[in-house]
């Protein structure tokens, strides 16, 4: 299970626009190096981000193998109710990760 | 004597300027990573976004440092002046590059929810090169910024 890193403000008053940072461990071994035989190296990257704000989708990215290694992506939202912030990656080979926090919305 | 040297004098000059533009063909060649995307594929996927929308120039701002020390890693952030409400809000920003191996770089997909479009993320970038980021507002028109770059280290291309 890769390691994944959110970032989001514990309190926000409502309407407030947040900041969600996140960040995810992964080469993202984009398919294009050779390895020390010659042969290309194959392709192994994050291809999505989902990010749902109470099980609505408020954020999705497409990644491509020009995203540097260990995805960090930094985007925003309104704070409309306490709930759950989930964040879903899926990726090459089967690559499935999530991760979710709380916020409290006064 | 003198309509030899004439002669000869066209022939190097003619063996110059092939093997000039052979050593520019190899060059290119070599610059060009196998593969590798090239203005008119960036042309193509940009295209492959907006349709055949019209591509304004405004609104957005794609911030990255114009001279870049490690291309494997470079910040990156596109923002669009935008209300983010129901009727007027950005649906999706595209980044797209001219000379990685492949044009496209990220795509998002944002909603009146948003608040606020701006999104911000650490690219590769394996030449010095132009930078286009696209944004799609829930009116149906596209627009984009542009940003030359210098890249001194590339992200490796090369053997791991």
């Amino acid at each position: 299970m890769a390691r994944a890193l959110i970032n989001v403000p514990a309190k926000a008053k409502r309407g407030e626009v947040i900041e969600i940072k996140t960040m995810i461990s992964h080469t993202m071994e984009t398919g294009f190096r050779p390895d020390s035989s010659g042969r290309p190296i194959p392709r192994d990257i994050i291809s999505e981000l989902v990010c749902k704000y109470n099980g609505e989708e408020i954020f999705r990215a497409e990644l491509f193998p020009a995203i540097a290694a260990n995805p960090f992506l930094t985007f925003f939202t309104v704070a409309t109710e306490s709930g759950t912030l989930s964040f879903e990656w899926t990726g090459d080979n089967g690559f499935s990760a999530s991760e979710s926090v709380n916020i409290t919305v006064e | 004597m003198t309509r030899a040297d004439g002669m000869s004098q066209r022939t190097r000059r003619r063996f110059l300027a092939e093997t000039a533009a052979l050593a520019g063909a190899a060059g290119l060649g070599l610059a060009s990573h196998p593969a590798g995307a090239t203005p008119a594929s960036m042309q193509a996927a940009i295209r492959n976004v907006t349709g055949e929308a019209k591509l304004n120039k405004g609104k957005v701002k794609l911030d990255v440092p114009a001279l870049i020390e490690n291309g494997n890693a470079v910040p990156l952030t596109v923002s669009c002046e935008s209300p983010m409400t129901q009727e007027d809000h950005v649906k999706a920003i595209h980044v797209f590059t001219e000379k990685n191996p492949q044009p496209n770089v990220i795509g998002v997909h944002l909603g009146p929810r948003a608040g606020r479009a701006s999104v911000s993320t650490r690219i590769r970038l394996a030449d010095t090169q132009k930078i286009v980021a696209v944004a799609q507002l829930s009116d149906g028109s596209f627009w984009s910024d542009e940003v030359e770059v210098i890249v001194t280290l590339a992200a490796c291309l090369e053997g791991a």
